[in-house]
This record gives structure tokens, C-alpha cells and sequence, in this order.
């Protein structure tokens, strides 16, 4: 299949966008580890899943499971553009009474496939879908995108030993690989290792790819699932903040203050680095 | 209909026997229900689930956090997973994992933790779950089952199975006594008052409705007329017959294997206290540790067999009456 990625990159700008503007309206949020990924979220909601967003529950549907549960914002966003819900829906994140809270939620949103939130137990829901859909006979592919820092927590390893174990191999783990955690670097709060390496000796097939090129992700993405047998780890490598000038601003942007003005002008840059062509920080041009 | 045997004896049949017996039962009419251990399906007997599906059973070796959070992903695509392992594991373990992938995620997960209380015997206090009932009792939608015997069992597993929801059930693994006839048919939430009586209630669960009986024949002979009530279903309580008790016989003991600080004296308390309060006592585990020893031991150290029982009822009484 001939990929548009002009539209997907298109995409990626706007998921950029209209996260810094819902968060800029909530006046605080995650914007760091959002912006991190925004590209991946485009490949996968841009063309590469299998989804009905009229139809978020229908059942020979992929699934994505967004085990960084905080980076909410950057998943409403994607969905929104897709068409799950209206976009006046990504004003509300935080308020009272919202569809859209900091974390994501299955039961309050339309297209969030799990709840997620406390680190760790994302990934082993994905593998339970992936086995359940293997089990219902469906071609399903089942999606998660775990955090770096998330990775820390022990039972990542153990969804990884079981998904092996089990071969789940409708399962494609991405890594937002952007090198910082809330409290600071991987490498200062505890040291990573070799990521790719790690998830190579639990079984998966591997690949690291630059995070913000959604011709790359794309690519990995159709060549994971040429491999049989064994579950798929995409190491994203990429800069948390990277796309969103606001946040590039800051060496530590886990989660930032900011307000509808500051991000008005994130918004003005991403739009005029989109035009331009250039893409901040990095060494490939959108 | 529920009828209790007339004499009751050490049954033949072990808990877990009967309630593997039960889950096959409910898997041959249902093929979405899986089963999920970690390397203690020995232990839980849930080995005639995987002769019987060899396909839906699933033992995913010692790591019960990604076991249930694993549970979750597989609820929502429709599964109905059981997963089992030792109360202890069941509560401390895992408690994030079932508040937040389970409960919190709105999935139809099982939870079963065998070796409840004081059952857990020769593995001692690091394994000896007291606090299991407290943990799942604070998160919301959890239903807290605690079968007494193996006819009980059978009638749970299938409600369990059949109803949506997070579920706890716990139950020791090997000795039980046979309490109901078979054919008695329960539901859950609500309590089963399974002798009759004026002076004092004795609100039991799990093995301690035994221990209860016992104390009430004990107390007829002296003159003390004794109900006992069958709570196996800790959340949601039945706060209607809780408050009838209280109203009818105007004192009230709860009897059970576990830490009287957020289990089933815990749960009656506050049914009483928001009715009309009536003297009360607790038979329980009172704020310790567990420690190693046959159950029988076990249970005269923690004060839970009927003459533990009827000392509480005779105390209960005295109160009543200033």
C-alpha cells in the first residue's frame, strides 16, 4: 500500500497542536511525553489501524492501549481528529464533569481501549486483549505505547516473559524512548541499559526507529508484522517536548503550566515549522 | 431452598476440589470463561480446569501483578477471566492491579484466593492473609464472597460466573465440613440465617459458621437462645438482615477468619451503627500477625472456635442487659 505521509505528517502537526491547545486550556497537563508521541499516533490513527471511529466498539477493530496513561491529552487529540468524539471535547480535559481526564479512561471515552494510568499495567492489559482476540480468532493487532521511564517498573518484564511465553504475535509494543523521566534522565534516576537489547532477550522482535519520522514508524510497523511467532518492540527514539516550542523550551517538561496565550504562539510556531518544512530539534525535515 | 444436614461432618470432598468442580461446570456452558495461575494451580486445584480446556487455561508462572492486570485486558475483549493464587498474593499483591485494571476499568475479572486466613497454616505468617477482606472491601464494585462449604461453593461459582462485575472469592484449599444439603441453592447478597433464636445473633462466615453452630448448641444447653447467619457474601452486605437481627434478638457477634479491622465485623458494625446500634463483639484475628501451626492450633491461638465464641456471646449478653 502506497502511504500518504504527507497527511500523516499532516496529522502529527495537528496532534501537536490541538494538545497544547487543550492543555493550555486545562492550564497544566503533560505535555512533555505528549509531544513525544504525536507521530506515532499519527501512523497508527492516520492509516495504519483497522478502526471505525463512528464505531469505537467494534469488535474486529485493532486496539491501542496507551500505557503511559498520563499522556492522555496527546491520545484525545488523535482521537478527535480521527472523528471518535467532537473536537470541542479537548477544551474540557480536567474540568469538572469532563469525558477527557488527565488519564486515560475506557470507561469515560469514546476509542480508549483500556484505562490506564498507574505504570506497569498497560502493557499487561494489552497482552490479555492480544490473547483474547488470538483466543476469539480475530487478525487483530493489538498496539501499546509504554513510557522509558515506565519501563523501570518490574511488571513490564513480566507482561514482556508472558508475551513471549504465549507468542503473541499481533503485538506491538512501541517505546517512547525520549531519554527523561518526571524526576529528571533515565540515566541519573535509574539507568535503562540497553532498552532494545532487553526486549530482544525477553523474545521480542525488535527495531529503533527515529520517533518523530512517520515514514520510519510506518515502515517498522508493516515490517513487525511480517515476523511470526514472537511479540514486536519499536523503540521510538526520540526528545521528549520535541515538536511543541514551548516545551522544547524547558530541559525538564514533564508536566508544564501554561495558558491559552502561550499556547496560542506554540501553536503559531508548529504551523509555521509545518509550512516551512523544517522540523525543530531533529535531524529530519517534516 | 436451603437446608442444613443434621450432622455435620469433615466433608470428603476438599474446597478446592469443589470449587474446580464448580469453575469446570460453569466453562463447559460458557467457553469465554479462562482460567489464569501463577505457578500455584497445584496448590489452588485448578488442574482439572486445564485437563478439561487445555486451551483456557492459562498458568503464566509467579507474577500475579501482570496476571491480573492481564485479566483486565482480557475482560475487555469479552473473556471472563478467573484468576487464582493464595489470599495473600489475591489482596497485597495485586491491589493496585485489580483497583486500577480491574475494578477502576469497569472488567468483568474473578479473583480467587485460596488459603484464606488461618488455612494457611504450615506456610505461616508471611502467607497468612488476614487482611485480604480489608484491602478488597475499600474498592468500589468489588463483591467479597466467602463460601462455607463445598454445596455453598457450587451455588456461588455459578453467580460468580454468570453475573458481571470484579469478584473476591476466598476459601481455604483442603479441610471443610459439609454444612448444607445438596441441592441448596443460595444468592449472593444475601445472608442465609440458618438457625433460629431470640437472645443473640451470630453473624459467621467462611469456616467460622461452623465454630458458630457449635457455640449456639453450646448456649442452648445453658439456656441461651442463639440465631446464626450465614453472611457469606461480605460486600455488599445484607444490611436488611443485619438490622432484623439486631431489632429481633438485640445483640449481635461476628464470627471470622480474618483481622476484625476491615472484614466482617467491621462491615456489621457499620450497618449497625447507621441503624439502631445494639451491643456487639467481633470473633477475629485481633490486629496480629499470623504464624505457623496446624489450623487447629491456629485457631484456638487466635481465638476462633465456639468456646471462644460463646465466651463473646456471654459477654454480648451481660451488655445487653445493663
Amino acid at each position: 500500500m502506497v502511504q500518504n505521509f504527507d497527511k500523516i505528517r499532516r496529522l502529527s502537526a495537528d496532534i501537536r497542536i490541538e494538545t497544547t491547545k487543550a492543555i493550555g486550556a486545562a492550564g497544566f497537563g503533560h505535555i512533555g511525553g505528549a509531544a513525544s508521541i504525536a507521530d506515532v499516533l499519527a501512523v497508527l490513527y492516520g492509516g495504519m489501524m483497522r478502526i471505525d471511529p463512528k464505531n469505537p466498539d467494534w469488535p474486529d477493530r485493532d486496539w491501542m492501549i496507551l500505557s503511559k496513561g498520563h499522556c492522555g491529552p496527546a491520545l484525545y487529540a488523535a482521537l478527535a481528529l480521527a472523528g471518535y468524539f467532537p473536537m470541542e471535547w479537548l477544551e474540557t480535559i480536567n474540568k469538572p464533569g469532563t469525558r477527557l481526564p488527565s488519564h486515560a479512561d475506557c470507561r469515560k471515552t469514546p476509542g480508549i481501549d483500556m484505562s490506564t494510568g498507574s505504570l506497569g499495567q498497560g502493557i499487561s492489559s494489552a497482552a490479555g486483549i492480544a490473547l483474547a482476540n488470538r483466543l476469539q480468532g480475530r487478525s487483530s493487532w493489538t498496539y501499546c505505547i509504554v513510557g522509558d521511564g515506565e519501563t523501570n517498573e518490574g511488571e513490564v518484564w513480566e507482561a514482556c516473559e508472558a508475551a513471549n511465553h504465549l507468542a503473541l504475535d499481533h503485538f506491538i509494543v512501541f517505546v517512547d524512548w525520549n531519554k527523561k523521566q518526571l524526576d529528571g534522565r533515565l540515566e541519573d534516576i535509574c539507568k535503562p541499559m540497553d532498552l532494545e537489547a532487553k526486549f530482544r532477550a525477553f523474545g521480542f522482535d525488535t527495531a529503533t526507529v527515529k520517533g518523530y519520522d512517520a515514514e520510519a514508524i510506518w515502515n517498522a510497523v508493516e515490517a513487525a508484522k511480517t515476523v511470526q511467532g514472537k511479540p514486536h518492540c519499536i523503540l521510538l527514539d526520540t526528545i521528549k517536548g520535541l515538536g511543541v516550542p514551548l516545551a522544547e523550551a524547558e530541559e525538564f517538561n514533564h508536566y508544564l503550566t501554561f495558558g491559552p496565550e502561550e499556547a496560542r504562539k506554540s501553536c503559531e510556531e508548529i504551523e509555521r515549522r509545518f509550512q516551512e518544512g523544517t522540523y525543530p530539534g531533529g535531524d529530519f525535515k517534516w | 431452598m436451603v437446608k442444613l444436614r443434621k450432622e455435620i461432618l469433615i466433608s470428603p470432598e476438599e474446597m478446592r476440589a469443589a470449587y474446580c468442580g464448580a469453575l469446570v461446570e460453569e466453562a463447559r456452558k460458557n467457553e469465554k470463561i479462562v482460567s489464569l495461575d501463577c505457578d500455584l494451580s497445584n496448590s489452588c486445584g485448578t488442574k482439572g480446569f486445564k485437563a478439561a480446556f487445555p486451551d483456557r487455561a492459562f498458568n503464566l508462572g509467579i507474577q500475579e501483578q501482570n496476571a491480573c492486570a492481564m485479566a483486565g485486558g482480557l475482560a475487555r475483549v469479552g473473556m471472563v477471566p478467573f484468576l487464582h493464587t493464595f489470599a495473600a498474593f489475591a489482596s497485597r499483591r495485586i491491589c493496585d492491579q485489580i483497583f486500577m485494571s480491574c475494578t477502576y476499568a469497569g472488567q468483568n475479572v474473578k479473583i480467587v484466593g485460596c488459603d484464606s486466613g488461618v488455612s494457611a497454616a504450615f506456610n505461616g505468617g508471611t502467607h497468612m492473609a488476614f487482611e485480604d477482606v480489608g484491602i478488597l472491601r475499600v474498592m468500589p464494585h468489588v463483591t467479597i464472597v466467602e463460601p462455607s462449604d463445598p454445596v455453598m461453593m457450587r451455588s456461588v461459582v455459578r453467580q460468580v460466573a454468570e453475573t458481571d462485575g470484579v469478584f473476591y472469592l476466598r476459601m481455604p484449599r483442603k479441610t471443610v465440613y459439609d454444612l448444607y444439603e445438596p441441592g441448596s441453592e443460595f444468592t449472593v447478597g444475601r445472608a442465609e440465617t440458618i438457625r433460629e433464636g431470640s437472645d443473640v445473633t451470630i453473624i459467621a462466615t467462611g469456616m467460622e459458621v461452623r465454630h458458630a453452630l457449635q457455640a449456639a448448641e453450646m448456649l442452648a444447653g445453658e439456656g441461651v437462645s442463639v440465631r446464626v447467619v450465614d453472611m457469606f457474601t461480605i460486600k455488599p452486605i445484607d444490611a436488611q438482615c443485619i438490622r432484623k437481627c439486631a431489632a429481633e434478638t438485640g445483640a449481635v457477634v461476628t464470627c471470622e477468619n480474618e483481622s476484625i479491622i476491615g472484614g466482617l465485623g467491621s462491615a456489621v458494625a457499620e450497618v449497625l451503627v447507621e441503624s439502631d446500634p445494639v451491643p456487639m463483639e467481633r470473633i477475629g484475628v485481633q490486629d496480629e500477625f499470623g504464624e505457623v501451626g496446624s489450623q487447629s492450633y491456629l485457631e484456638e491461638r487466635f481465638g476462633l472456635t465456639a468456646p471462644f465464641i460463646a465466651e463473646k456471646v456471654k459477654r454480648v449478653l451481660k451488655r445487653k442487659k445493663l
